[in-house]
């Protein structure tokens, strides 16, 4: 072992324990690939496991997608959408949800790490906690349900009659992004609850996936109260109804306001600074467990 | 108590100020809760200078592990002031984490399913420690605490023994200037307890890293620190050499004689017979042990004697006790 140069303030006036390459402001941006980039390594000598969870989830999200299409076959048109219509709402739901998952996902084991007195052993590591949980255990085989999503959309954006003004052109790439960082900001806000309730990971399932089966299908079909709700409490309306009917530049058959197509990006600016609010709360009044 | 003066030059690596830390329970059946505040440090002050190895005592519940916690920025103190390395543990928590390791011996940092070495790798990224000094630590560290063996081992499957020796190599692959340990050596047999121990001296020594320990182990405490500190029901009960500890709560010697046939207890001035069984008694000496000792075989037919130092074990146990009287005292 090598001697520390002599302790107290070293030369420069720097004291010895500031450690000369490493005390940089962790960045959490740079800190998410990287973590990413190692769990897949790490994980990567189960390659049997990995295969079968892909397939998994794979075979999950065909088999809503064929709910869809039976449903749509059936009635022919529901709440006014066609079949292929209906595919440009699962593709943007899909998108987002799985995007969302993808990325953040595993912030539902929050209250398993608090109960378990693991989220001690995350706060004293110098990334944060937040990307810490949800790079855990990051794999490819989460993309086992963006890529079916992501295929959806594809299909509808391609079969769809849809008007490819330069602004439609920039506003897609946008309005998805937008319903990826408020899906994010749901998980995040829903699995927060955890900080009080630790044992709520099923409750923040049911928001989760119940925002993201509720939003396959065109919101009309629910009537105007569950519409209202979705566009002014939980801003589920800006994952895929609001951006379908700017795609397919249909008035809104519930007779809201047009503009509100074009608030995606400061819901979603809203969506995630509650995230935000919601979490550091929690963490600051977190109290580790007795032992 | 003895105050602890900073040696000169150097701001102290740890300067807790009065910091407190209470807990609100909810406690009774639903509908009809009481919320009662539980106080787990009250007013504790202490300045820990770089390179010193401090002993961090207590009984159970004293409120040992939530110090440690507010020094790690795990928790944040309702009361005081705390600066660890200069910064604010509970505001400034990710840049104190890169300057200082943690071990807490009841859970592992490790992860679960990963091989040591993955998990070890892990904790590369998160420190962002240059490839090649990672290679080179861990290097040194695996021949110091013999981790080889279990390289390729899944964490799950480790002894507790070798899950601990991974925990502290995860704790100081990015070289902290300081190591905060909450019961390294809980759970582990004597040789694994030695090569803990032998290995934090080391550590001390040659790079000069500072530790702060808590045990409940006095062999640890008697190998590894000069300085300790006492704390009892949150309160600091002492600061100071270990030597000072020994003479402050002074516990009085014990002669063992045993007699060459039973009889009732003996009866010499400066001892006090405290048990007896079969030819075998217990004196507790006040007085000159040399005195006693021509005393007793004076008087009494010896087979043999021993006279018995009091252990560090001893003295704490008497401070943990007179604390409990004072306080019980002050409450009455
Ligand atoms: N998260 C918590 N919530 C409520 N009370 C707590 C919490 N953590 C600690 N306490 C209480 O604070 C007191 C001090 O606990 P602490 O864990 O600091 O003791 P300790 O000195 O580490 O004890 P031990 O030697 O048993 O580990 C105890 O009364 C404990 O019940
Ligand atoms: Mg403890």
């Amino acid at each position: 072992m090598a001697e520390r140069t002599s302790p107290g303030p070293a030369a420069g006036g720097r004291a010895a324990w500031e450690p000369a390459v490493l005390d940089r402001r962790p960045r959490s941006v740079t800190a998410y690939p990287r973590l990413a980039w190692a769990w897949t390594r790490a994980l990567a000598q189960y390659p049997v496991s990995l295969a079968m969870l892909t397939f998994a989830q794979a075979c999950t999200t065909a088999v809503e997608l064929l709910a869809v299409v039976i449903v749509f076959g059936h009635a022919g048109r529901l709440g006014g959408f066609t079949l292929d219509e209906a595919m440009l709402f699962y593709g943007l739901t899909g998108t987002a949800f799985s995007t969302a998952h993808l990325l953040i996902g595993t912030v539902d084991r929050l209250g398993e790490h608090i109960r378990r007195g693991s989220l001690d052993t995350v706060l004293i590591r110098p990334v944060s906690p937040l990307v810490q949980i949800a790079t855990e255990e990051f794999s490819p085989r989460r993309l086992g349900r963006t890529v079916p999503s992501a295929a959806a959309l594809g299909y509808a954006l391609s079969v769809l009659d849809i008007a490819w003004t330069p602004e439609r052109v920039l506003m897609v790439p946008l309005l998805i992004g937008c319903g990826a960082l408020i899906c994010g900001s749901l998980w995040v806000t829903a699995a927060s609850v955890q900080f009080l309730l630790t044992d709520a990971r099923e409750l923040v399932s049911s928001v989760t996936n119940g925002g993201w089966a509720l939003t396959e299908y065109p919101l009309a079909i629910y009537g105007r109260d569950v519409v209202r709700a979705v566009t002014y409490l939980v801003p589920l309306a800006f994952v895929s109804w609001q951006p379908a009917l700017y795609i397919l530049d249909r008035p809104d058959p519930l007779g809201m306001p047009d503009w509100l197509r074009y608030a995606s990006p400061a819901v979603a600016a809203a969506a995630v600074a509650v995230a935000a609010l919601v979490w550091r709360t929690g963490l600051r009044h977190y109290r580790s467990t007795g032992s | 108590m003895t105050a602890r003066t900073p040696a000169s030059g150097g701001a102290p690596i740890i300067d807790a100020d009065g910091i407190g830390r209470t807990f609100t329970r909810s406690e009774g059946p639903l509908f009809r809760r009481r919320r009662r505040t539980v106080t787990a440090v009250r007013d504790v002050s202490f300045q820990v200078t770089a390179g010193e190895i401090v002993g961090y005592l207590g009984p159970n519940g004293a409120g040992k592990s939530t110090t440690m916690k507010m020094l790690t920025g795990i928790l944040s103190p309702s009361a005081g002031r705390l600066r660890v390395t200069g910064l604010e543990p509970s505001r400034q928590r990710t840049r104190l984490a890169a300057r200082m390791g943690v071990v807490f011996g009841q859970r592992t940092t490790l992860w679960w399913d990963l091989p040591l070495r993955d998990s070890l790798a892990l904790t590369r990224h998160m420190y962002r420690v240059p490839a090649r000094d990672h290679a080179r630590r861990l290097a040194e560290l695996t021949e110091l605490l013999e981790l080889g063996p279990f390289l390729a081992t899944p964490v799950r499957q480790l002894s507790l023994g070798q899950r601990m020796r991974g925990d502290l190599t995860a704790a100081l692959l990015h070289d902290p200037a300081l190591l905060v340990l909450d019961e390294p050596t809980i759970g582990l047999d004597v040789v694994s307890k030695s090569t803990i121990r032998e290995f934090l001296l080391r550590l001390n020594a040659e790079r000069g890293t500072t530790i702060l320990l808590t045990t409940h182990d006095l062999g640890d405490v008697e190998r590894l620190c000069r300085r300790v500190i006492v704390i009892d029901h949150g309160s600091l009960a002492f600061d100071g050499d270990l030597a000072a500890l020994r003479d402050g709560a002074p516990s009085p010697r014990t002669l063992v004689v045993d007699l060459a046939a039973p009889s009732e207890p003996i009866e010499v001035p400066g001892a006090r017979t405290v048990r007896v069984r079969g030819t075998r008694q217990w004196l507790e000496l006040d007085g000159n042990p040399a005195a006693v000792i021509a005393d007793v075989s004076h008087h009494y037919a010896i087979a043999d004697l021993t006279l018995n130092e009091p252990d560090i074990e001893d003295v704490v146990a008497r401070l943990y006790r007179r604390e409990g009287a004072a306080r019980e005292l002050s409450a009455g």
